[in-house]
């Protein structure tokens, strides 16, 4: 389970996180919708302390993810993360590019993380290609490879940054097929996303952030078809 | 026929050799301070691009000095002040420690350009991944910035191997003042310079290829 509570968060004056409360339970898909610059981003790279607090609390398992004693390296096994842009590590192949971190961080034998990185990249659809370097694959593919990268370190939650954003429209299915792919198989995930189809059809529970705040959230059915707040049906509207 | 034999008696196969050995203490005093100073210059680059405010204000204007002042003049200054400051250095080691901190001066900038190449959300998405900050150097930054810069790198070492040739004046006998006592013997400053340069080229050349084709297998 991941809660946030309280959660502050300043760049310099910037106020961009204004107290976020949120529960995301084992098995759960939350998608994460809201205007540019609201915070959304923010809020995700809090969670794997990408990025400092300011105050407030993230727990992942219990454990405080920003409390100085944590292990973080280590936490952030756990948390599985894909960014807008795809950040393959270009002076390596496919099937490296996914075994790296198992062999470096799992510490898991040469053999051991080669045949993890094949099951991986053949489970999100690039079976064919473990030997290409990243510059021969499309955004999608791209994608793809930075998806089953998270999942070979066996994440227990996974974070999605407008995963589809920076893709050709014609590319945009494939990976969202791929995220959709993940739900059924019942990973925990919190996707930003400007794609309201997957937010609507994929995920448990929508939040709509707003200023820095979480304005609403609910089941996809109560936030698309009843959204209790103003500034949700405003936001709807606008993006519909 | 006459005249070409006449042209060549006062250079013998003997001194070619001469000229090979001194070519090896070339290659001996640039290849230490290329090495020497590369490790240095990328513990200095990674220092400007980490500290910065302590290494802007106090390692940037002193590798500045060492890149500006030209070399000549911080060999015979540094050879001629070592022994006042209690070092008794000979010319080998006095040409190899200023040729080093010389290429350190260098090689600094071009490892932290390498650094800062490699863009920042490629660096979070492996700290994402679990790694640590020296991971993320050793697997991720290094390999990617070292073949952004290494172009760069080899212009610096080629530089350095040339410019080994002002460690002349502090009396170590490396090819070009090899060519000039050759020369001062046999009065024949033409042919003795080609030779010089010749080996020079045949110093460089292999480098210079060996380095294009790296750069060939990086950027399939
Ligand atoms: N490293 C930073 N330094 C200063 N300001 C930042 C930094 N990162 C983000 N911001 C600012 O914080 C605000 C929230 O940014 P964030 O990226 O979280 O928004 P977002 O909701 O993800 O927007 P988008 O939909 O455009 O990705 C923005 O105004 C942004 O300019
Ligand atoms: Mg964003």
């Amino acid at each position: 389970m991941i809660e946030v509570s309280e959660l502050h968060k300043r760049f310099k004056d910037l106020h961009v996180l204004k107290g976020i409360n949120l529960v995301v339970e084992k098995g759960v898909v939350l998608s994460i919708v809201g205007a540019s610059g609201s915070g959304k981003s923010t809020l995700l790279y809090c969670i794997n302390a990408l990025e400092a607090i300011d105050s407030g609390t993230i727990t992942v398992d219990g454990e405080d993810v920003h409390a100085k004693g944590t292990d973080i390296n280590r936490l952030r096994r756990k948390l599985g993360m894909v960014f807008q842009q795809w950040n393959s590590f270009p002076h390596l192949t496919a099937l490296e590019n996914v075994a790296l971190s198992p062999r470096i961080v799992r510490k898991l034998s040469r053999a051991e993380s080669r045949d993890i990185a094949a099951k991986q990249l053949e489970h999100v659809g690039l079976g064919d290609k473990l030997n290409s370097y990243p510059s021969a694959l499309s955004g999608g593919q791209q994608q793809r490879l930075a998806i089953a990268r998270a999942l070979a370190m066996e994440p227990s939650y996974m974070l999605f940054d407008e995963a589809t954003s920076a893709l050709d429209p014609e590319l945009v299915g494939e990976v969202l097929d791929t995220m959709r792919l993940l739900a059924e198989e019942g990973m925990t995930m919190i996707c930003v996303t400007h794609e309201m189809g997957f937010a609507r059809d994929v995920s448990d529970r929508v939040a709509y952030v707003h200023d820095g705040t979480i304005e609403e959230i609910g089941p996809p059915e109560q936030i698309f078809g009843d959204p209790q707040s103003d500034n949700t049906r405003r936001f709807l509207a606008k993006v519909r | 026929m006459e005249s070409s034999l006449n042209f060549f008696t006062g250079f013998k196969v003997l001194d070619l050799l001469f000229l090979g050995e001194a070519a090896a203490r070339t290659l001996l005093i640039s290849g230490i301070s290329i090495a020497s100073g590369t490790v240095l210059g990328v513990l200095f680059g990674w220092l400007l691009y980490e500290g910065r405010i302590f290494g802007s204000l106090t390692l940037a204007p002193v590798l500045d000095v060492f890149r500006s002042v030209p070399l000549i003049i911080q060999l015979v200054l540094f050879y001629n002040f070592a022994p006042i400051i209690g070092l008794s250095l000979d010319p080998f080691a006095c040409g190899a420690a200023v040729l080093t901190i010389y290429t350190a001066a260098l090689v600094a900038n071009v490892a932290r350009g390498g650094i800062e190449a490699v863009a920042m959300p490629l660096r979070r998405a492996s700290r994402s991944l679990g790694m640590t900050y020296w991971q993320d150097m050793m697997y991720v930054v290094a390999p990617i910035g070292m073949r952004t810069v290494f172009p760069a790198w080899v212009g610096v070492a080629l530089g350095v191997m040339k410019d080994s040739a002002l460690v002349s004046v502090l009396g170590y006998i490396e090819l070009l003042k090899a060519s000039q006592i050759l020369i001062t013997r046999t009065q024949e400053p033409f042919l003795i310079l080609a030779v010089a340069g010749a080996f020079y080229f045949a110093l460089s050349f292999p480098v210079a290829r060996f380095a294009d084709r790296l750069e060939q297998r990086w950027s399939q």
